[in-house]
């Protein structure tokens, strides 16, 4: 398995659309973060909405998807529970929940095109959009120097 | 994210090792435990469907030296192997092999062998190495009691498991012009189903035309001090190393079984959808260890079948279970992936008799959902067998 590559958070920034809210006048600081389970969240604080995804180091560890399953719009989902699954030839892969709160929105294009989520799967491979119950829950997941250091733990 | 499923099975007792297993590793191999071995998923960062397609399209390069290699003869060999299978061994041509089932004394499915017949006497035998207790166990409890009773008079049979021989397999459309620069035997003379003895760079090695991918190609028994040289010479050209990962995956689209997975001793030849490696008399007549139900079963038709699905939408996997459409529990998923040929999720699992009929559509339920299923005719990709000189393939 390759070594994890992590986009610049820049570009990351201007290609994440936020819930057509106008991403690219976002405030610097919106914080990504992820899961011990390879989820990343992308929150902002004015909407309350999160969007979801997997991390690329856990689509090359996938390898080629072939079929993604997204949650229906206006299901509840709580923090650690099943929000979806992705398939590839090798396995099914469960996607948890990174925080608790009501699905806004899912990406259709992933229906059509489940290869998105290896082509780029922190940006238009996002899977679902999220509004939080609980903000402060996106505080206790993983930064991204940590989430970098528990791919390398894992590695090992 | 949680991963499931991957036939692979973790061993916690030491892995066994090939005699490639130091090759592998220099190839960039990730090794996993496989059946009490430690055996390559994929090399270096070639994906499992990258390394499917090479097979199909070009040549691939297996170990599969954990298989238990043995030689079973005696002068009543024939008979003890119509003993112990249900297959008809007597009338074999030599170096014919044919594809058989070891049974107990329920009919259940101890393991499945090819078997290949050298000479009246002499057979050469391939079993599972997850089945490698078991079946040696079983071989000597059944080699004992044919010895002192049933065949004894006539002439003793005895075993010979080959320790640490090497076997690889050479598949995809490819495979016969690759080997054919290493040998000067006219590979042209051997059929699918055949084997021969004929030298690789100067080495004598039992070469035997078939596989486990529904491609042409060659399995190569190679002596122990030559294994890791004619692996390394077999390694050129459009030849690529190709691990379990994929080899699962061709071996579902030609509708083979794995076993542990598709057969275990619970399930009967009948139920298998194998009773085409039992020939007719032998149907009638029996003589064979588990006959009792097996001919119970040809009599009155097995409960469950073992039949083909392609699923919509998720892939099943192992376990996913198969419902009617008025929601009856009718069977399990025991294989289950999507095709990298195909494009579509395919699966093989048992259903109760009387749902079996080809074309039928059914219900798999994948993660609490039901998806729609249909009862698909086995192989799901079109195997591509040696039939002989100028014999097209059907």
């Amino acid at each position: 398995m390759g070594r994890l590559r992590l986009l610049g958070t820049e570009t990351r920034r201007t290609l994440i659309p936020t819930a057509g809210y106008g991403s690219s006048t976002r405030p610097a600081s919106l914080p990504k973060r992820y899961t011990t389970a390879h989820e990343w969240i992308l929150y902002d604080s004015d909407t309350s909405i999160g969007t979801t995804g997997i991390t690329d180091y856990a689509q090359s560890s996938l390898g080629d998807v072939v079929f993604v399953e997204l949650p229906t719009p206006g299901t509840e989902v709580a923090a650690g529970e099943p929000l979806g699954a992705v398939e590839s030839v090798k396995a099914a892969s469960d996607i948890y929940a990174p925080v608790s709160g009501v699905v806004h929105e899912v990406n259709e294009q992933l229906s059509d095109e489940p290869g998105l989520l290896n082509k780029s799967p922190e940006m238009l491979g996002w899977l679902c959009r999220i509004k939080l119950s609980n903000p402060a829950e996106v505080e206790t997941l993983l930064t991204e120097e940590a989430y970098k250091a528990h791919c390398e733990a894992d590695e090992h | 994210m949680g991963k499931r499923g991957m036939a692979s099975d973790a061993g916690k007792e030491t892995l066994l090792k090939t005699g490639l297993y130091d090759f592998h590793v220099k190839h960039g191999a990730k090794m996993v435990p496989f059946a009490g071995y430690s055996m390559p998923l994929s090399y270096g960062t070639v994906g499992q469907v990258t390394a499917h397609n090479h097979v199909r399209t070009a040549v691939g390069l297996f170990d599969v030296g954990h298989m238990v290699q043995s030689f079973i003869r005696g002068p009543t060999a024939p008979a003890f192997l119509e003993w112990i299978t249900p297959s008809g061994f007597a009338s074999l041509g030599h170096f014919s092999s044919q594809l058989s089932v070891i049974l107990n004394d329920n009919g259940g499915i101890i393991d499945d062998t090819v078997i290949c017949r050298h000479d009246d006497t002499t057979y050469y035998v391939v079993t599972n190495a997850g089945r490698r207790l078991e079946d040696l166990a079983w071989f000597k409890e059944k080699i004992e009691q044919w010895n002192a009773e049933l065949g004894g008079k006539d002439g003793k049979v005895e075993i010979e498991v080959l320790e640490d021989q090497g076997l690889v397999a050479l598949q995809g459309p490819e495979a016969p012009k690759v080997l054919q620069k290493l040998t000067s035997y006219d590979l042209t003379d051997l059929a699918f189903g055949k084997s021969t003895y004929a030298d690789i760079t100067g080495v004598r090695c039992h070469i035997a035309r078939g596989g486990y991918t529904g491609e042409d190609g060659f399995e190569i028994s190679i002596p122990p001090a030559h294994t890791v040289a004619i692996t390394e010479t077999l390694l050129q050209g459009p030849v690529q190393l190709t691990g379990l990962g994929a080899r699962d995956s061709l071996r579902l689209e030609a509708g083979m079984c794995l076993y542990g997975h598709d057969l275990n001793e619970d399930i009967s030849p009948i139920e298998a959808a194998l009773t085409w490696v039992i020939p007719k008399p032998r149907r009638e007549k029996g003589g064979f260890i588990g006959a009792e139900t097996v001919l119970q079963q040809l009599k009155d038709g097995p409960t469950k079948r073992r039949v083909g699905l392609i699923v919509d939408d998720a892939p099943a996997r192992e376990g996913a279970a198969i419902v009617s459409e008025e929601q009856e529990p009718i069977g399990t998923v025991t294989s289950g992936i999507p095709s990298p040929t195909l494009g579509t999720n395919i699966a093989m699992g048992y259903v109760k008799s009387g749902f079996h009929k080809k074309g039928n559509s059914v219900l798999v339920q994948v993660r609490n959902k039901t998806r729609k299923a249909t009862l698909t005719p086995m192989p799901f990709v079109p195997t591509k067998y040696y039939r002989g000189k100028g014999i097209q393939s059907p």
